[in-house]
């Protein structure tokens, strides 16, 4: 007999009540200081469901200071960011996860001595719904549950393509495979806000070719909001939807690709000419 | 359960000669036995032999409804996948002929193979065939319809050429339910079915041009498999991984022809890079891998070996030197002292029974090796572990099997004697030519190049050289057509030169040249994997193949391997005047996308002779170093253009060994 196993519930985005379109996350007048040191200055934008947005912009220009203060780690100075059309100031980051913002980081941050999928399973936290006291009770719904997670965790693996490693710890896969596990992670999470900081750093060209064709998946297959931060400007230039400019703490370009590319304060940025101040 | 099956058996009148009669009698004699095991989503699944027969059922009567006729040629494309082993068989139910086609082929070679077979329709795997065949579709005027399995990326496609292998399923099921006799009519095709019907279009990997069509008949694939299923005592309690290009003879006779007949399990593996892992939780009881696995293996074990702690190191060394002295002997049951025994059972409890396991071969009950020469070090290592690893030689054209080896009669330099009846003889001039039950109808279309393969007795000419040892087994000794001279006169086989050279596991792939020539000079691939983990342990460091090819000290490794193989060659008087007397280090790993190797792995000599023309000329004019430009073909089928300067070594000629020149004379 073949037992198939339950259809799972894994969906890659939950349903966040914003259509495709809509304004999904909505930055107004954001500015962020530490002491004097001022990262964001008075920056707008919104990020619209169902597309990729990417921020851009040299080196120290506040990227992922934005990011930061969008999934709660910084609480901005000034300003206000509405997510899902409700306006939010302080918070914390785990409020940030539950409300579905999922993110990668710059420096990979997985847990080294875990596997793959442990580290996936990780990503699926926010999603359990038994209590301590269950999950060491274990027997009865704890298990019928976790089982549900790791058939949804499996759902990522075969859509990243990483079945080969599914059992190896992962400090010991090279890096491009580390980011896909990081980006796995995130997924599992099924974000409908997914942040991804330098996702193709310190990748060769085939990995970043690897890479661009996933997040263009997740995006296309589901449906999933994508607000992205990359050096690689024909990467960015082919993936994303929308770019946003920083220079600074400075919003200086936003969007559509060749928009902004033909921006002269974006080239000027990027080029190197002299400020002003 | 014996006597139940011998009743089914009995029962069943008509004569079993196609596949698909072996399919019905199958789920009627092994029922709830598995038939086929998939991994997916990081769980087994499997099917019996009645869920086998119910999924091939529904999708064959599917075919049906799209219009699928007898005698008409289908395609089907992909890795092992259980789908595509049940279209296989769902074809042949109808009386269509399925034409397995290499999942990696580039677009341009796909499209000549489904073009040549005049192919209606497509089964393929995934959204990577379906973007091969539509980019192609033009010069495929025949081809229909095109059915996929996996769906991931096809959404948005247009639709109007493309259906799920799920969705022709549910029309075959559909139709079973709107006309209740359908499902009958549909058997009693296949009982009426003729053993002259064709089985199974196969095309040669076209290691001398272009890919044939080989045409295998429905009865003498039943009877070839049934024969050596036999041989190998294999049972519907065995089980084996599918591991091996879908497209290839081996794969569709060890695992789908052989699996028929005798009702084992096929195991599909998750994917390519998992087979490792598969094989190490299947446990097969038969096993099948070219000698370049075993290689591999060894290699692999050998890495770890070196990394491991000092007393699992010297466990291991101690252990893997009893099994080298007793094992095969153990293995064979020969005469062994008790000393030797008590040691070997120990080795078995701390060595040899982990290490088969972490392998994946600890049920292993045959295992077959063929396609190259395999290095006498390689096979013992795996014989003396207790695994029965055994040769056997065969093609395509004779749907495999022409020799193989005997339990307790086997040997590195031999692959065996003639299969089971099959009529085995060397012609006049020292080619290998044979009779069996197996053999081929023909090539699909080209019956001037079957004439040709054919001799006017009707044996096939299998284009090798051989000859027959003492014991009755066969020897292979290059293709005939490679065999040739020095202008010494002396004797070159340039496939015994490169076979000598590369047992060293540095060594990937080797050209020698020297036919019509003065001496016998090189190329020489480096294996990536052993060098590469040499070089990181000394602290060497390197971007590419290319920049660690041209390393001297790369250099003097291999140069101590020529050095050593040219001791090895002097020793034997009909090889000695082939001692390799200069070599290069090629810049780049031959590839079968640039069309240096076929699909099966094996070098294209021809085409790398005129590919590399100037280098072959510096190897013979003495020159020390050569600047050369390449083309290359990535796997997007994009070209580019690799430029490097090789450098041309030379290597140390013996003289003929004195006890060898003494063996001549006597």
């Amino acid at each position: 007999m073949n037992m198939q196993p339950d259809a799972s519930q894994f969906t890659g985005a939950r349903d966040d009540g914003i259509a495709k379109g809509e304004v999904l996350l909505d930055v107004r007048n954001v500015s962020l200081a530490f002491g004097g040191v001022k990262a964001i200055t008075d920056v707008s934008f919104d990020i619209l469901k169902g597309e990729i947005r990417a921020i851009i912009g040299p080196n120290g220009a506040g990227k992922t200071s934005m990011l930061n203060v969008i999934n709660g780690f910084y609480t901005p100075q000034e300003g206000t960011i509405t997510y899902r059309g409700v306006p939010r100031r302080a918070m914390r980051t785990t409020d940030a996860a539950r409300q579905g913002v999922a993110r990668t980081f710059q420096n990979i941050a997985l847990f080294k001595g875990m596997s793959t999928l442990d580290n996936i399973m990780t990503g699926r936290i926010t999603l359990q719904k038994r209590n301590l006291f269950w999950q060491a009770l274990w027997k009865g719904p704890a298990e019928r549950e976790e089982i549900q997670h790791r058939r949804a965790v499996e759902e990522i693996v075969d859509f990243l393509e990483i079945e080969h490693i599914r059992k190896t710890p992962v400090g010991r896969l090279p890096y491009g495979l580390q980011k896909r596990v990081e980006l796995g992670r995130a997924l599992a999470a099924e974000p409908s806000l997914l942040l991804l900081d330098e996702p193709m750093a310190g990748m060769n060209l085939e990995e970043k070719e690897d890479m661009s064709r996933f997040i263009l998946d997740v995006n296309h297959q589901f449906g999933t909001t994508i607000a992205l931060i990359e050096h690689d400007m024909g990467v960015v230039m082919d993936i994303s939807d929308r770019i946003v400019v920083l220079d600074y703490g400075r919003k200086i370009g936003d969007g559509k690709p060749d928009e902004v590319a033909k921006n002269q304060d974006v080239i000027d940025a990027y080029l190197g000419v002299p400020h002003d101040e | 359960m014996v006597r139940g099956r011998n009743q089914a058996l009995a029962e069943h009148k008509p004569k079993l000669d196609t596949f698909p009669k072996y399919l019905l009698l199958n789920a009627e004699r092994f029922g709830d036995l598995p038939a086929m095991r998939h991994k997916s989503f990081g769980i087994w699944q499997s099917w019996s032999w009645k869920d086998q027969l119910e999924e091939v059922r529904a999708f064959s009567i599917g075919l049906e409804t799209l219009g699928v006729k007898h005698g008409e040629r289908v395609a089907v494309v992909g890795a092992n996948r259980p789908r595509l082993y049940w279209t296989i068989a769902a074809l042949q139910c109808l009386g269509a002929v399925p034409v397995p086609v290499y999942a990696d082929a580039v677009a341009e070679e796909l499209a000549y193979v489904l073009d040549h077979a005049g192919v209606k329709l497509a089964v393929v795997q995934d959204q990577e065939q379906v973007d091969k065949l539509l980019s192609f579709s033009e010069k495929i005027p025949n081809l229909g319809m095109i059915i996929y399995d996996e769906t991931r990326g096809l959404g948005d496609y247009d639709h109007s050429r493309l259906v799920s292998f799920t969705d022709v399923q549910e029309s075959g099921r559909k139709s079973m339910a709107a006309d209740s006799s359908a499902a009958q009519q549909w058997e009693d095709t296949i009982l009426a079915a003729s053993g002259d019907d064709i089985s199974i279009m196969l095309y040669t990997s076209g290691t001398t041009g272009r890919s044939k069509g080989v045409v295998i008949g429905a009865a003498a694939s039943v009877e070839a498999a049934c024969d050596t299923a036999n041989f190998d005592h294999l049972t519907e309690r065995d089980s084996v991984l599918a591991y091996l290009p879908l497209a290839w003879v081996g794969d569709h006779y060890l695992n789908y022809a052989q699996g028929y007949v005798s009702g084992f399990c096929v195991n599909c593996p998750e994917g390519p890079e998992t087979v490792t892992q598969d094989l190490k939780e299947i446990g097969p009881t038969f096993y099948f891998a070219p000698p370049r696995v075993f290689e591999g293996l060894l290699t692999m074990v050998t890495i770890r070996m070196e990394d491991a702690g000092r007393v699992k190191k010297w466990l291991f060394d101690r252990f893997i030197a009893v099994a080298r002295k007793h094992g095969e002997a153990i293995l064979e049951g020969r005469p062994v002292p008790l000393s030797g025994r008590i040691a070997y059972a120990l080795g078995r409890v701390f060595v040899y029974g982990p290490l088969k396991n972490v392998l994946g071969l600890s049920k292993v009950r045959v295992a077959y090796t063929a396609g190259e020469a395999i290095g006498e070090d390689l096979f013992s290592f795996f014989r003396s572990l207790g695994i029965n690893l055994k040769q056997l030689y065969g093609q395509t054209e004779a749907f495999l099997y022409v020799t193989c080896q005997k339990d307790g009669a086997v040997r590195a330099d031999a692959v065996g004697p003639a299969a089971p009846n099959v009529d085995l003889r060397i012609s006049a001039d020292g080619e290998v030519q044979f009779r069996s039950p197996g053999m081929f109808k023909g090539y699909y279309l080209e019956d001037a190049k079957t004439a040709e393969a054919m001799t006017e007795d009707g044996y096939v000419k299998t284009g090798d050289a051989g000859f027959f040892d003492k014991d009755g087994q066969l020897r292979i000794i290059d293709r005939a057509k490679d065999v040739g001279r020095l202008n010494s006169g002396a004797l070159f086989s340039p496939k015994y030169v490169e076979n000598v050279l590369k047992f060293f596991p540095n060594i990937k792939e080797v050209v020698a040249f020297g036919d019509n020539r003065d001496f016998c000079a090189v190329f020489i691939n480096i294996d990536l994997q052993a060098v590469g983990n040499w070089a990181e342990r000394n602290n060497i460091s390197y971007a590419s193949y290319q920049e660690l090819a041209g390393h001297p000290l790369v250099y003097e490794i291999i140069a101590g391997h020529v050095d050593d193989t040219n001791r090895k060659l002097c020793k034997e008087p009909m090889m000695a005047g082939a001692q390799v007397k200069r070599f290069l280090i090629l810049h780049k790993e031959l590839d079968a996308d640039d069309g240096e190797l076929t699909r099966t792995q094996k070098v294209r000599r021809s085409y790398i002779a005129e590919r590399y023309g100037e280098l072959i000329e510096a190897l013979y004019d003495g020159s020390t170093d050569k600047y050369v430009e390449t083309e290359v073909t990535y796997e997007d089928g994009r070209k580019g253009k690799i430029h490097a300067t090789v450098r041309i070594a030379d290597a140390t000629v013996y003289d003929v060994a004195p006890e060898a020149m003494q063996e001549a004379a006597e």
